[in-house]
């Protein structure tokens, strides 16, 4: 068992994991229970179906040690209604997210640096005006860092979607 | 033709063969009942308490290896299964379980008996499956007992709202559905296992560690042949008695929290374990990080994600016993392996000098001497069941058990109650042997209920109650690591076991002395009522060895010390 230290006593790393399952017998909660019972971490989660199949892609961003990550995806495997379970390793990944800001903010700056994170001004109302951008999951989170500045009303993330290279 | 979905949960029990229902009725799932009345091929027994109802088809599975059924109602009726679901789910025992549930246009409206059913077992069964659809009943029914017996076996939940059991449908149970998502791995990598035979041929002090995968795969047989040709020595789970037979030279006993000295010795210097359908449970390793920390190990197991979850194997191998006995077998059978004799004889003399025993040293009777003395009088014409504390542990150390599917206990999540129904369970399936319970005086009385249903179905099964008015095995806890404050555990108030019995159509008796008990124990077997025979222990009788909690497996506390 000494050979294995890297296994118990690794750092914490971060994991995308893609998981097709059946659409039936409410496997979402299945997963969803899977975590909380056994005390692993979900970062992000992601649903859709996937065209023209009776699947759906789940992704999902955890954490943990490599015997956790290990477990995390053996214990996905298990269930019933999972069919595969993708460990990422060369990986693109987006997260969209929206920002309200209200309207007394300069426009042309918040215009500016959507830009610069690949977003645009998706609305203007009265009131407020709403960002959109897509991008990596850590340009995103520089992106709602930077904004702060505008003092925004709302801030919605979708969570992260992957495709393997 | 089309038939109701109450009928074709008659059908499916037919085609499976079923032959006994344990259950309860109540409103969502009488139309279901209406069916039962109708047939005749399978009995249904009622029980006086849904839980006593799971308990009991999950100890015929244990004895038999078939598929128990049990059948409940919504609302309480489930809740009331729910414990007998968590207990065989920890210890992979195949059941279905069929709840009624309120029809489906009331669902979610917290209509009367409703209950999230689906939610609540999600976590403590293999799979489970609300129906509310007609056309998805034949499906589920079918694939709910393939799930139950396959792979890593488990209890399955099947809930079925009442309009479900009323509507027609076309039912075909022939009809074959593939699982895309579900396939179990069956046979092991056969390079893998090579390769850790070859280890194994040259180790120095290899030991076998077997679970109670071996029981449910049914493959005793091979692992002793396997044992037998290796020479290798052998510890067993909880969950594995009887796998060796008890005097079988190379068994060295049960292993970890109240595992035979030489066996944790055994598990503590070994230099490969070959870890057979075991799971490496806290109970067995107790402190991880000084786990074995000097062998190798090689672990089988059906389910992966057994492997590695405790304890990283350097030869992992993924498939079911009852197939990879066979591989390891045939390999094995053309290979040399190391002579292992002295590390053999080592064993030999941790046991020589611990040896499993107990000190007759109390005017009252010792518990161990009742389970060994019953061994010595039925041996292997006896089933043995029991519930959950110190008798639990003596029976394990103490009585010799030749045979698997001879020994029924909730090993993982130690259901207090489960006895008197699992020993219901086991005599309904083995009529001809004589079903024993040991129990407690705490666990016996979680479902006395269930002596009346003993009666009733003339199911005589015997239960030995080891009786020292205490909660024992908390209370040997709050002895040693609590300075003796006995909070709670004290159960000086108790029932007339003999009177209770005898109201509830059975035989009871009262026993102080051994020659009370050989007569206690033959006249309750020739009465042929259920039976209680209680006996008077001596109170403060302990557990021993045991390995503290958050000790390493070879710091235990032994008989004398302090």
């Amino acid at each position: 068992m000494e050979n294995f230290k890297n296994f118990y006593n690794s750092e914490e790393k971060r994991e995308v994991l893609s998981v097709i399952v059946v659409n039936r017998d409410s496997v979402l909660s299945r997963i969803v229970d899977l975590f909380s019972a056994r005390g692993y971490n979900i970062d992000s989660l992601t649903v859709a179906p996937i065209p023209h199949s009776e699947y759906s892609r789940i992704t999902i961003v955890t954490f943990g040690k490599a015997r956790t990550i290990d477990q995390i995806i053996k214990q996905l495997n298990k269930l019933v209604p999972v069919k595969t379970v993708t460990e990422h390793k060369d990986v693109i990944e987006k997260d969209t997210v929206l920002i309200k800001i209200p309207i007394d903010q300069s426009l042309s700056d918040v215009d500016v640096l959507a830009r610069a994170y690949n977003g645009a001004i998706a609305n203007v109302t009265q009131n407020a005006i709403v960002v959109s951008a897509t991008d990596e999951p850590t340009r995103i989170e520089n992106f709602i860092n930077i904004i702060q500045k505008y003092k925004p009303l709302e801030i919605v993330r979708s969570g992260v979607v992957a495709m393997e290279r | 033709m089309k038939i109701t979905g109450a009928q074709m949960v008659i059908e499916s029990l037919r085609q499976e063969n079923t032959e006994v229902v344990f259950g309860y009725p109540g409103g969502a799932i009488m139309n279901v009942y209406d069916e039962i009345y109708k047939q005749d091929f399978f009995q249904h027994i009622l029980t006086k308490h849904e839980q006593a109802a799971v308990h009991a088809a999950d100890a015929y599975a244990r004895s038999s290896g078939k598929v128990g059924v049990a059948i409940v109602t919504s609302g309480p009726g489930f809740t009331n299964a729910v414990t007998g679901l968590a207990t065989a789910y920890t210890d992979s025992i195949p059941m279905v379980v069929i709840s009624g549930q309120v029809p489906t246009a009331v669902i979610g409206t917290d209509a009367f008996q409703e209950i999230d059913a689906v939610g609540i077992s999600r976590s403590c069964t293999k799979h489970n499956f609300l129906v509310n659809d007609i056309k998805e009943l034949p499906r589920v029914l079918k694939i709910a007992f393939h799930i139950a017996r396959s792979g890593r076996p488990g209890p399955v939940h099947i809930d079925l709202p009442k309009d479900v059991t009323a509507e027609l449908g076309k039912f075909d149970y022939s009809i074959h559905y593939d699982l895309p998502t579900y396939k179990p791995t069956i046979k092991g990598n056969e390079r893998q296992i090579k390769n850790a035979l070859k280890h194994i041929a040259k180790a120095k002090k290899p030991l076998f560690y077997l679970g109670g995968g071996v029981v449910l795969s049914n493959c005793y047989n091979e692992i002793r042949e396997l044992v037998h040709i290796t020479k290798i020595p052998v510890v067993e789970t909880l969950m594995a008695r009887g796998v060796m037979a008890s005097d079988d030279e190379y068994l060295f006993g049960m292993l970890g929290m109240h595992g035979e000295y030489a066996a944790n010795m055994a598990m503590s210097q070994t230099d490969i374990i070959i870890a057979l359908g075991a799971r490496f449970d806290d109970r067995v390793t107790g402190r991880l990080d000084v786990f074995a920390k000097k062998a190798h190990v090689v672990h089988v197991d059906i389910d992966p994600a057994s492997i590695a979850k405790i304890v990283k194997p350097n030869y992992p191998i993924v498939g079911d016993l009852a197939v990879v006995s066979k591989q390891l077998l045939e390999v094995a059978k053309e290979m040399e392996f190391n002579d292992y004799s002295s590390w053999h004889n080592t064993l030999k003399q941790y046991r020589k000098e611990q040896p499993l025993r107990f000190l007759e040293n109390s005017d009252r009777l010792k518990p161990q001497w009742v389970i060994q003395r019953t061994g010595e009088l039925l041996g292997d014409k006896a089933l043995i069941s029991t519930d959950v504390g110190q008798h639990q542990m003596w029976t394990a150390q103490f009585y010799p058990f030749s045979k698997p599917r001879q020994f029924m206990t909730s090993g993982g999540l130690g259901t207090m109650g489960v006895g008197l129904p699992f020993a219901m369970g086991v005599k309904r399936a083995n009529p001809d042997k004589i079903s024993i319970n040991f129990s407690g005086d705490g666990s016996i009385m979680m479902n006395i209920q269930d002596l009346l249903t003993c009666s009733q179905y003339n199911l005589p099964i015997i239960n030995i109650v080891l009786n020292n008015n205490y909660l024992g095995m908390v209370r040997q806890w709050q002895t040693r690591f609590y300075d003796d404050r006995l909070a709670e555990t004290n159960l000086e108030y108790q029932a007339n076991f003999q009177m209770l019995a005898e109201s509830m159509g059975g035989v009871g008796f009262r026993v102080t002395t051994k020659e009370q008990f050989d007569k206690a124990l033959d006249d309750a077997i020739k009465s042929n009522k259920p039976a209680i025979i209680e006996v008077i222990i001596d109170r403060r009788e302990e557990v021993l060895p045991m390995v503290p909690n958050g000790h390493a497996l070879d710091e235990m506390l032994l008989l004398g010390d302090k």
